[in-house]
């Protein structure tokens, strides 16, 4: 009787959650391998192990990192001034070496599917000019050389030398310079970590952090209420009202680097493939090529609506590619207003007055309310003279067939990981050209020449005034006045935790563990 | 036959309530008061409002809004169509292909039967999900690509069980009379074998039907199932899901009760025939 | 009865043939795994380099036959999501799932059983008529549903089990197993509970009507007659004689629970295989999809195996290779 008592009894209470932060991801990690699959959640983890040699505040501003400085000594050469007295989780000191080692294994890791190779391709050359300098010699100016730099990690010369993916992933290899060190990692189910007590930066506040990975949103709002865990990132836009409401929880929120926008095929002088007169008949010209149809589109949508109904207030209007506080970005860019009305001019002046079919093809896992918001903007086009439909299919099937251009319209979104604006403008915008590495985003092959010159003096400028200037043309140029895309809005990030935490929220979407404090 | 159905006053209440099921699927455009596939008459504004709101233009949603604005109420009468379609379309069809080939391997014996036993195993090994996937992708969405999906993954269960309960008939004597008697074989497995083989069948199908129903729900909860903007119960149900934590329930619920009425008189009333039809049960 | 066991082996091979084949050209119509693995920033040049790491630059006949090549030695490829060998990262996964499906074959039959005899042999009592309606109901709601209103329950209002995870696992044979210690079972619990529902509803309703069918016949009236204790009756003649279909259900639904965990994994965030194949699928990680069909395939074909046998055991009117009594 006593041992059942006592099974019910341990059944019911469980135990006691210590002095231990534990915080709830929402995207699975796939290694520990700091460098290799250039993955958000892969990189974000190994932030807490290793360093870059350049930070990202959390506005994404550049902050020293294993560099305490760093400067364009001319237009091909940077010097990176390296800091001193850092050591490794195994006591040996970090130097110059180290990162040089580090630069050239990048890419050569084995069985990549997506390497970091993108950042260390413009150095040229790798020079240690003594123990603490670093000199890289770049092919032609490379102004964003330290942005990429951030998503580097170091690792010590032995380990980039010798060690293998297995070898980091079973915690052999797991010797970085990060605030905290490897204690366990459980593939598919949790990573945990204890600080780094001989760390060079300010000392995090919790001793011991679990990362769990709750992918199902509903499940992981369900654990922080439960108490499971202390923390969660990626609140569901659904809930956010009524976890804001809840007293034994508080919410950090920040509006983040990643856009959600509609691509139009700008590519083809006829037959688009889903564009259709208003009886269903395919139509042989392509008005998405006009850009006055584009504009009318976008006057169609009203993103007010969307971002309070769908997206729940956890979105704010887009009018270009990067909210106004990113570097490269337009002042005078303004989310487009609500005008039916102008829409429908426009559409008459460029020749359809009475409109046209179209379908809207959309992802259906990947972005926060992507079908949702497809449907929003289908109704909106419909009531505007533009019968839409939707079509949403897994991700895997989506991009597989837009990079086939099999679209004429389409949802996707982007996040400028460089923190400034050539990123989308050089994806998403720039003339479709594989060997040179430009527009690999751009389905709806929007073209202009004067974009595109823009865009390659911008990335070849040191100078950073002169190059925000020239960004913010380009910008006005392909998005205000050519329409090369329709900006719908940019996703805010946020994180839910239990009264008595605090967090940064980051424009980045990155969840450190390392920047949770307790609450005054 | 109808009055002994009729005798009992559960079946034939859940036959009523079955009727009514399928009349409402069948004038939902004439009984709903929006038509909620249609994109003009929805207003975004409107969405997720409780039940017995009112709309700008003074349209009551009796049982609220979902996310996307539709009137639940219509959304529901439209959901159970494409459900009931789906369901019941699936299940019949994949009753008759995996019984008869079941019936018929199991009468065959040997290699045959062997050959579609393996299949059988293929077939059960294949995740529904990994089937709705590459349909999707080759042949895209809608309600006849869902139906066939469901077939393809239900068959085998039929064959599987089918074919257990013909292998214990076929060494039966009245089997080796029959054959005696000079009948053909075709005539052995349709009226002989089928018939004996059908409670176990039957027992599996109603359950079946109620199974392809929740798992084209599944499918829909993945973003595997039917476009959304024609949404079957599944669908609102997994469109709901979300929704559940932060209080709107109805926007999950009442397409569950509605789910769940119409599953349940389904098996009610299947219930009720199988025990008429079965020929073992004595009354 | 070995020839017999022989065959069903050689054709057991045939069907992974088949299954690999199925699984490779379907994928390989869904879409392209590069496009959902690199990142998005990455240029032409990248993306090249991708496809060759993983093979996938060369025609899918070509990769089919590298495939095949590797398989016959036992490796099955390497997953491009993790780069570790799919195989290594499956029977990794496998515990945390077969764990989920014995405790819900455990429940679903050490609860239906006894519920289903119950309600077949009083079926006019009206706790029979509850049981019945409450059978409907576990196959009736769909199974993700089901799983939050768990969780929603038992862990967020009343705060009695833990919504999501693995407990801590100990190590045996090689193995590591969770359940085997009490903190372990209060993590599985709920999750099997949601497993265990449709199985449960199955197999209630099936030993019912097997039972109503049986009790009729004239075998059990001898029985009686001669005297024998009704729990006798039961426990051995009829139980025994009901078994055949019901061993062919559980046979099969053990299969399915396993296919059926996929979505309660996802739910509840347990960390077996069917979390990781849902995501594989959605990655385009061929390889660990064709290493998971394989290992399921060959688990379901043992399982009928092992059934047929049982059967022949059970019932002496079957023979297995179709010849007469």
């Amino acid at each position: 009787m006593k041992s059942i008592l006592c099974f019910v009894l341990a059944l019911v209470c469980g135990p006691a959650i210590g002095q231990e932060l534990s915080i709830a991801l929402s995207t699975p990690i796939t290694s520990l391998d700091p460098h290799f699959h250039n993955l958000s959640p892969n990189n974000g983890m190994s932030k807490h192990f290793f360093d870059p040699l350049v930070k990202q505040d959390e506005q994404q501003n550049l902050k020293p990192g294993l560099a305490e400085s760093w400067r364009a000594v001319d237009d091909t050469t940077w010097e990176f001034k390296l800091r001193k007295g850092v050591k490794w989780h195994d006591g040996t000191e970090f130097t110059a070496a180290d990162v040089i080692a580090t630069f050239k294994r990048v890419p050569n890791v084995p069985n990549s599917p997506s390497s970091l190779s993108i950042y260390t391709r413009p150095i040229k050359e790798a020079i240690a000019a003594d123990k603490y300098t670093l000199r890289l010699k770049t092919e032609r100016p490379y102004p964003l050389l330290p942005n990429d730099l951030s998503g580097i990690q170091i690792i010590p010369k032995k380990v980039a030398e010798t060690a293998k993916t297995e070898d980091f992933n079973s915690g052999k290899a797991m010797i970085g310079t990060g605030p905290y060190r490897f204690v366990e990692y459980v593939s598919g189910d949790r990573v945990v970590m204890a600080v780094n007590d001989k760390y060079w930066g300010p000392r995090p506040a919790f001793a011991k952090v679990r990362f769990r990975m709750i992918a199902n949103s509903a499940a992981r709002v369900a654990a922080l209420l439960a108490g499971d865990v202390s923390m969660i990132e990626g609140v569901p836009t659904t809930d956010i009202e009524k976890l804001a409401k809840d007293a034994r929880v508080r919410i950090a929120s920040a509006v983040s680097n990643r856009i959600i926008y509609l691509h139009l095929d700008s590519g083809r002088a006829r037959n688009s493939p889903f564009v259709t007169d208003l009886a269903g008949k395919p139509l042989e010209a392509n008005p998405l090529r006009d850009p006055r149809v584009r504009k009318a589109i976008s006057k169609m949508i009203d993103r007010d609506a969307i971002v309070s109904r769908i997206m729940e207030g956890q979105a704010k209007p887009a009018g270009q590619l990067l909210p106004e506080t990113f570097f490269g970005t337009s002042k005078r860019l303004k989310p487009e207003k609500y005008d039916p009305e102008g829409a429908k001019k426009l559409l008459a002046a460029a020749g359809y007055p009475n409109g046209f079919g179209l379908t809207l093809h959309t992802p259906n896992n990947r972005y926060i309310n992507d079908e949702k918001v497809a449907q929003a903007v289908a109704q909106f086009l419909t009531r505007g003279g533009i019968p839409t439909r939707v079509d949403a299919m897994p991700s895997a099937v989506f991009f597989s067939r837009g990079s086939k251009l099999e679209f004429s319209m389409l949802l996707a979104g982007w996040g400028a990981e460089t923190g400034e604006n050539s990123s989308p403008l050089r994806s998403l915008l720039a003339t479709f050209d594989a060997a040179a590495g430009m527009g690999p985003s751009n389905r709806g092959r929007f073209s202009d020449a004067g974009v595109d010159a823009l865009l390659s003096s911008a990335l070849t400028t040191i100078d950073d005034t002169k190059r925000g200037l020239i960004l913010a043309a380009a910008t006005e140029k392909a998005v205000g006045e050519l329409q090369g895309l329709v900006p719908l809005h940019y996703e805010v990030s946020s994180w839910a935790m239990r009264k008595g935490l605090s967090y940064k929220a980051r424009a980045d979407q990155y969840t450190f563990a390392f920047e949770v404090s307790p609450a005054k | 036959m109808i009055r002994e159905f009729l005798r009992s006053r559960i079946a034939a209440g859940a036959l009523a309530m079955l009727a009514l099921i399928v009349l409402v699927a069948l004038f939902a455009p004439w009984l709903a008061p929006q038509n909620p596939y249609d994109l003009a008459q929805l207003d975004l504004l409107d969405a997720r409002l409780p039940p017995g709101a009112t709309s700008a233009a003074h349209f009551t949603y009796f049982l609220g809004t979902d996310g996307q604005g539709r009137d639940m109420l219509s959304a529901i009468f439209y959901g159970l169509r494409v459900s009931l379609t789906v369901g019941v379309a699936s299940g019949l069809i994949a009753l008759a292909l995996g019984g008869l080939l079941g019936v018929f391997a199991a009468y065959a014996g040997g290699r045959a039967e062997q050959l579609l036993m393996r299949v059988v195993d293929i077939q059960l090994g294949f995740p529904a999900i990994l089937v709705a996937l590459i349909l999707i992708a080759v042949l895209g969405k809608g309600v006849d690509k869902i139906i066939i999906a469901l077939v393809c993954v239900q068959w085998a269960y039929y064959a599987r069980t089918a074919r257990s309960a013909a292998v214990v008939e076929r060494n039966k004597e009245y089997v080796d009379a029959a054959r005696s008697l000079g009948f053909s074989h075709l005539r052995i497995v349709l009226r002989h074998l089928l018939p004996n083989a059908m409670p176990p069948l039957i027992v599996v199908g109603t359950v079946q039907v109620a199974h392809a129903i929740a798992l084209e729900a599944t499918l829909s909860f993945l973003g595997l199932g039917l476009p959304t903007t024609e949404p079957s119960l599944g669908l609102l149900i997994a469109n709901g899901y979300e929704y559940l934590l932060s209080g709107r329930y109805w926007i999950s619920v009442y397409p569950g009760l509605a789910l769940l009425a119409t599953i349940l008189s389904i098996n009610l009333v299947g219930d009720q025939l199988r025990d008429q039809f079965n020929p073992r049960l004595a009354r | 009865m070995p020839a017999f066991i022989l065959r069903r082996l050689a054709q057991t091979l045939l069907v992974l043939l088949v299954t690999s084949a199925l699984v490779f050209g379907g994928l390989y119509l869904v879409g392209n795994p590069v496009e959902i693995l690199v990142n998005p920033a990455a240029d032409e040049i990248e993306k090249a380099r991708a496809a060759a790491a993983l093979g996938l630059d060369r025609p899918v006949l070509e990769q089919y036959w590298i495939f095949l090549k590797g398989a016959a030695s036992g490796d099955l490829g390497r997953s491009f999501v993790f780069g570790r060998p799919a195989l290594e990262v499956i029977l990794e996964r496998m515990p945390a799932t077969l764990e989920l499906a014995f405790l819900a074959m455990v429940m679903s039959v050490g609860i239906g059983i006894p519920l289903g005899l119950y309600a077949g042999l009083y079926p006019d009592r009206f706790s029979s008529k509850a049981i019945m309606a409450g059978s409907i109901l576990g196959f009736s709601l769909p199974t993700f549903w089901v799983g939050l209103l768990l969780i929603m329950l038992f862990a967020v209002q009343l705060g009695w089990l833990p919504s999501t995870g693995r407990g801590p696992t100990e190590e045996v044979l090689g193995i590591q197993i969770s359940i085997l210690n009490i903190a372990g079972l209060r993590y599985a619990l709920l999750p099997s509970l949601n497993l265990a529902l449709f199985k449960l509803s199955l197999i209630i309703r099936l030993t019912r009507a097997q039972v109503r069918e049986q009790v009729l016949l004239d075998y059990i009236r001898f029985a009686r007659a001669k005297g024998l204790p009704r729990a006798r009756v039961i426990g051995v003649h009829l139980l025994k004689n009901i078994m055949i279909p019901l061993v062919t259900v559980i046979g099969l639904e053990l299969g399915s629970v396993i296919a059926f965990a996929i979505v309660t994994e996802s739910i509840f965030a347990w960390p077996g295989m069917g979390k990781l194949v849902i995501d594989s699928m959605f990655q385009l990680d061929r390889p660990v999809v064709v290493a998971y069909l394989l290992v399921v395939v060959l688990m379901f074909t043992l399982i009928n195996l092992a059934v047929d046998i049982l059967y022949a055991a059970l019932d002496p009117r079957v023979r297995l290779d179709g010849s007469r009594a």
